[in-house]
């Protein structure tokens, strides 16, 4: 089913299934939400890669399929994450443009020192892939977190794993040609939507409404 | 720009040029042209509208859509004044009309009483600036009031005992409750604490034309695209356009304060979108630019009168630099909580809020909150427990089965003020104007970093409390990286001893006045952007009444 036009529908169509009061309380939000999702009209373009040539986009999507694999849900394939990472390399990382073509070399020199028989990454099985990768898996220094300065010198590999879940992960309503079709937020269980009413989950589904507490703080 | 808004000419000598358009310059700009004067607001970053306000992770955080962006603006940072300070991010602010109230996480409690008095309280201490403030909370109290009902908070008065007093309650009531709320509420009323709904500068209700939050989740660092998160750009901003006083110029970044023979300020030096050179004329300047761009702009103004920097005959413009010191506990729980919906933090606890030194053996005293604020590609890389495999099948297995499972605890507390922690001019590196980049000079205290580990025990022993499957906590190490900016043009009596006077008045130069997390004397315990917003509509009364009183023309 496509997503984006469901979604579209259902926030330009006045939020259908949700409640008239509910709808008259927030109704210029719902609006403005629905503008929100124009985005998603300019996205899905058919697949013309601008950085990468079809060889090296072999090779990515090979390594970023074991990233984030695909077994009995989608994966880093099926969320189209090489053409994510095409297009960031000419946009929001293009200092990284010299990093990907070091380490498509590099991954190649590796397979062949592992696997001499082999001619490529992306024709090795899963699991001597992961060996290959592993071997080139430094480990992360620190996690990358908002605004704060990421490790200096991170490696390819490291690199590498960072664009992969971002391809998979973006919201798939921003003009990124990541997440394709929101598989990736299926996986994680998050639904497609920029608007929620409680309850939210599990434990504030019961919940009683807010009661002053009557006992009197002690002195700490 | 907003349609029909007045427009001013440079040459005009208007009564006021505010710099900066976030938390604190927006609300003096509204309330100056309400009260009758003619104002201009020089903002450096563009004047954004909710369509631009999306949730693209890359957007936000990797290209800086809302914020001072590293390349163009960068800083050097070092921990001690003997190191080389090197290139490193360290700050981040909202740079858009609206500034840092467009992507705050919108919690607004109230400073408590003892955030004013910290010296005769636990004073002195050793080696440190602790002071009380020149202003009591009993004189911000009305004030606190007026930015909850003009610009908009929720929350239940009353439910924290801790609370100070209060003249009139929350406008609103509270959002609805997340799951992680109420887990932290049943744990803790277990532990014998007082859990309470954080007050949010959100609307749970329409209101002045705005409406209501839908709980698309996306607040930590992002806009709200449908103004119901309480920025200035979505409340207060257009009740000052809607005077016909008040001129909002994005895109004009201030590089220099200029002074007539009079020592007063003259008018106000910026970049124009296109970097040609522009000079506003004011009868009087109010530089609300933030704790780390405010000393900066006054050490750029250094003339022959004041060669250290404008308005700094104390030597302290940059000096007692503070965050807020902070934790991060995350938990993994059984069921769904889904916590990526509604807003970021439903529930707080005050019961820390002043330790005992002589029981905890440290200074210092701070608050819990419930929440989540990962969005999804930070939970990815951020958000699992720390043993969990970075990549593969068993990385997928535990992303899809935590991600709406898990909750953090927030803690956040007090910093002391030390004059070695300071931002100062880098003597090397300059920005993409050509203007000296700011150098960060910070180490935290030890005593900063003992209460953040206690509080941060106290939010484990709730999370044990609450059943959680697993929890760890994020590395607390010394900070080199802030969003609160605190303390660095600091309020006081004695000249000699602070930058401006309790009218927000540089003691230096008459027409000069300074509003923003620069003011603080002390950094509260957390959340500051609330009392910074009192603090800038007490200071507005008062410059209102010098203006009236003929005390502010040249």
């Amino acid at each position: 089913m496509d997503e984006t036009r469901t979604r579209r529908k259902f926030l330009l169509q006045g939020v259908g299934g949700i409640s008239a009061a509910w709808t008259a309380t927030h109704w210029p939000a719902a609006v403005a939400a629905a503008l929100h999702a124009r985005g998603a009209m300019q996205s899905s373009s058919p697949t013309a890669f601008e950085f990468f040539t079809t060889e090296m986009a072999a090779e990515i999507e090979a390594a970023a399929a074991r990233i984030v694999p695909t077994n009995d849900t989608p994966g880093a394939r099926e969320a189209g994450v090489v053409c994510f990472i095409d297009r960031a390399l000419m946009t929001f990382t293009k200092n990284d443009q010299e990093l990907y073509h070091e380490g498509l070399k590099q991954l190649q020199a590796r397979t062949r020192e592992l696997y001499p028989t082999i001619p490529k990454f992306s024709s090795a099985t899963p699991e001597q892939q992961d060996e290959i990768l592993r071997s080139l898996d430094t480990g992360a220094t620190q996690s990358d977190r908002p605004f704060r300065p990421g490790p200096e010198g991170q490696g390819f590999f490291e690199t590498l794993r960072q664009h992969t879940i971002l391809g998979f992960l973006i919201d798939p309503d921003a003009d990124r040609r990541g997440n394709k079709d929101g598989v990736g937020w299926r996986v994680i269980g998050r639904e497609r939507e920029h608007m929620f009413r409680p309850p939210y989950g599990h434990y504030d589904a019961g919940y009683r409404g807010w009661e002053q507490t009557q006992t009197e703080p002690e002195n700490k | 720009m907003m349609p029909n808004s007045v427009q001013y000419k440079t040459i005009d000598e208007v009564d006021f040029v505010v710099v900066g358009s976030g938390a604190a310059g927006g609300v003096i700009a509204k309330e100056l042209s309400t009260n009758g004067f003619r104002v201009v607001v020089l903002e450096q970053g563009p004047r954004l509208t909710e369509s631009d306000f999306v949730h693209d992770e890359i957007k936000v955080f990797k290209e800086n859509l809302l914020t001072n962006h590293p390349e163009l603006q960068p800083n050097t940072f070092r921990r001690t004044a003997n190191e080389k300070a090197k290139l490193q991010r360290a700050i981040a602010y909202g740079r858009c009309v609206g500034g840092s109230s467009i992507h705050f996480t919108a919690n607004y409690w109230r400073f408590h009483e003892v955030d004013f008095r910290e010296h005769s309280r636990f004073g002195p201490i050793a080696g440190t600036g602790i002071a009380d403030w020149p202003i009591s909370y009993a004189e911000l109290e009305p004030y606190y009031g007026k930015v909850e009902s003009e610009v908009g908070v929720s929350g239940a008065a009353g439910a924290s005992p801790f609370d100070p007093p209060r003249s009139k309650a929350y406008p609103m009531p509270p959002l609805p409750v997340k799951s992680s709320g109420v887990i932290f509420e049943r744990a803790g009323r277990k532990l014998g604490w007082h859990p309470f709904p954080t007050p949010m500068a959100i609307l749970s209700q329409p209101r002045a034309g705005r409406g209501a939050c839908v709980g698309c989740g996306f607040c930590w660092g992002y806009a709200c695209e449908v103004g119901a998160k309480s920025s200035t750009l979505a409340s207060v901003i257009p009740m000052a356009e809607r005077t016909g006083r008040c001129e909002i110029r994005p895109n004009s970044y201030v590089c220099r304060l200029e002074l007539n023979e009079g020592g007063r300020v003259s008018g106000v030096v910026y970049f124009d979108e296109k970097k040609n050179i522009r000079k506003q004329r004011a009868k009087a300047v109010v530089v609300s630019a933030n704790g780390a761009e405010t000393p900066r702009l006054l050490l750029n103004s250094a003339n022959k009168q004041f060669p250290d920097g404008l308005a700094n005959s104390s030597g302290l413009v940059g000096k007692y630099l503070m965050f807020n010191s902070n934790a991060r506990s995350v938990a993994l729980f059984e069921h769904p909580l889904n916590d990526y919906k509604g807003y970021a933090d439903s529930r707080a606890i005050h019961d820390f809020y002043e330790l005992d030194p002589e029981k905890v053996g440290f200074y210092g005293g701070g608050a819990l909150d419930a929440r989540f604020d990962f969005t999804p590609y930070f939970f990815a890389v951020g958000g699992l427990p720390p043993e969990t495999p970075r990549w593969g099948a068993a990385f997928k297995g535990a992303l899809s089965h935590n991600y709406v499972r898990t909750m953090e605890i927030h803690s956040s507390g007090t910093s002391l003020p030390l004059e070695t922690n300071n931002f100062s001019l880098d003597p090397d590196v300059k920005d993409a104007w050509g203007l000296p980049a700011l150098r960060m000079t910070y180490k935290d205290h030890a005593d900063d970093l003992k209460l953040i580990t206690w509080l941060n025990d106290r939010a484990l022993e709730l999370l044990d409390a609450a059943g959680a499957q697993k929890k760890w906590t994020l590395p607390i190490a010394e900070q080199q990286f802030s969003v609160q900016l605190l303390g660095t043009c600091r309020m006081g009596n004695d000249p000699k001893s602070s930058v401006i006077n309790t009218d927000h008045r540089t003691h230096d130069v008459k027409n000069l006045f300074l509003c923003d997390g620069s003011s603080l004397v002390t950094s509260g315990r957390g959340q500051p952007t609330m009392t910074i917003q009192a603090l800038a509509y007490r200071a507005a009364d008062r410059m209102t009444a010098l203006a009236k009183r003929g005390e502010l023309g040249a």
